[in-house]
């Protein structure tokens, strides 16, 4: 069959609904783009473990730590879901984490800022882990299979990380004065990176949106952020804390909240690797698997040596 | 100055706002892919789940346990190396599954019968 006919089945599934599967014809930007996103998504998850990971053996009490460190476990997971369905496109695992380790591919932003005290756990639970279900519920409905499989599995299981965050900041909202400042504290530093992991304006967006006709999203950034803001702006009335933008305001005409500028060279710095994380945190990965190296190896001599036995005691 | 941005996508960030450069190196890695197949509970059918790398079965049927099972999501893992599954060729799925699509008689609804025998 000719390349255009392929295109038009193709295109025919798209305007139907229909997903798009590994073995599938695909136009060779829809493969790349989907593997870039995804690989980045799993990068993000796999990152997005240091941050936390930074407070489990520090988590207040026993409990704490036992959720902490389900939480953490299921990003891991997440990562190893992203990273397989990412595979079926045809690029291998060890390219993408090479790739996230010389800092071609990259991974969410936010996981550039660092946990200060333990309120932040509770904040990025919420805010973060938030922001990123609004994007990853558009995403159960992405148009590559694998990936959309993928997100309702994770979808999930994030809702639990944003309830155990909300509630510990509600615990701490009900504390001691000190307590409640903390909590105050890490909203403050935390809400403006959450916004900005929806991404630029939708004004400041020059080509047009291949993304969207693919339906590999289905949402504008704008919208996302929108929908956020609005959920958080009556969330955080329950926890009688402040958001810090003096600009917030609900607007009965739009039906939404009005908000403030956020500081888009930040956002640019941060990407560009000069977040205040951005080293720690490509050390560290590059660090795990270096160490790790040896147990890889060793798996393989292994499972090369009990095939090998197999074979001897069936001759 | 204005800046055009490109609208990106999470975590999607464009080639050249990145900072970094460093070219990979090769290395090579011996863990073939396994899929996985879940039951998920004692008289229903193992159903693929995902895949995973792992060095033997054993780890996989390991590593499947905490990837796929963390909330009591299975009672029995099947792994498979994934190069041992031989599947259908979407590009000949309509001469494969064609010659089914007008035998509408296979199905019940087909045969129009007089209310009195509405149960059957």
């Amino acid at each position: 069959m000719p390349v255009p006919e392929f295109e038009k089945i193709f295109r025919d599934k798209i305007d139907n609904e229909v997903k798009i599967e590994p073995k599938d014809w695909m136009p060779d930007a829809y493969r790349k783009t989907n593997i870039r996103q995804i690989s980045q998504h799993a990068h993000s998850e796999i990152v997005g473990m240091l941050p936390e990971g930074n407070w489990i053996s520090r988590a207040p009490s026993l409990k704490r730590k036992a959720i902490l460190l389900a939480k953490v476990q299921d990003e891991a997971g997440h990562g190893l879901y992203l990273y397989s369905a990412a595979e079926t496109l045809g690029m291998s695992r060890e390219e993408m984490i090479n790739d996230l380790h010389s800092g071609k591919a990259k991974y969410s932003s936010i996981f550039n800022y660092p946990t200060l005290t333990w309120a932040d756990i509770g904040a990025i639970g919420w805010l973060v882990d938030g922001a990123a279900i609004m994007n990853q519920v558009m995403l159960t409905r992405t148009s590559y299979g694998p990936y959309a499989r993928a997100m309702v599995r994770i979808c999930k299981e994030e809702s639990f990380h944003q309830r155990q965050g909300f509630e510990i900041l509600l615990v701490l909202s009900k504390g001691t004065i000190e307590q409640k400042e903390m909590c105050q504290d890490a909203i403050n530093r935390w809400w403006w990176p959450s916004l900005m992991m929806f991404g630029p304006k939708d004004a400041e967006s020059t080509n047009s949106d291949q993304s969207m006709k693919w339906k590999i999203k289905r949402k504008t950034n704008d919208e996302l952020r929108q929908n956020f803001i609005d959920m958080i702006a009556e969330q955080i009335k329950v926890l009688g804390m402040k958001l810090p933008d003096d600009k917030l305001k609900w607007n009965e005409q739009k039906r939404h909240y009005d908000f403030g500028e956020i500081d888009w060279n930040e956002f640019w710095n941060v990407i560009k690797g000069n977040g205040p994380c951005n080293k720690q945190r490509l050390d560290a990965r590059r660090k795990a698997w270096e160490d790790g190296e040896w147990v890889r190896e060793a798996a393989a001599a292994h499972a090369k040596k009990m095939v090998e036995r197999e074979k001897q005691q069936a001759a | 100055m204005k800046t055009y941005l490109r609208k990106f996508y999470y975590g999607d960030i464009p080639d050249d706002k990145s900072g970094g450069n460093i070219v990979s190196k090769e290395t090579k890695s011996d863990w073939p892919l396994w899929e996985i197949f879940i039951r998920s509970k004692q008289g229903l059918d193992h159903k693929h789940v995902g895949s995973l790398h792992a060095a033997d079965a054993k780890m996989a049927i390991e590593n499947a346990r905490d990837v796929y099972t963390r909330r009591m999501e299975g009672v029995s893992i099947w792994v498979v190396e994934s190069k041992y599954i031989h599947a259908t060729n979407p590009d000949e799925a309509g001469e494969l599954f064609e010659p089914a699509a007008d035998k509408i008689y296979r199905h019940p609804t087909f045969y129009q019968l007089p209310d009195e025998v509405d149960k059957m």
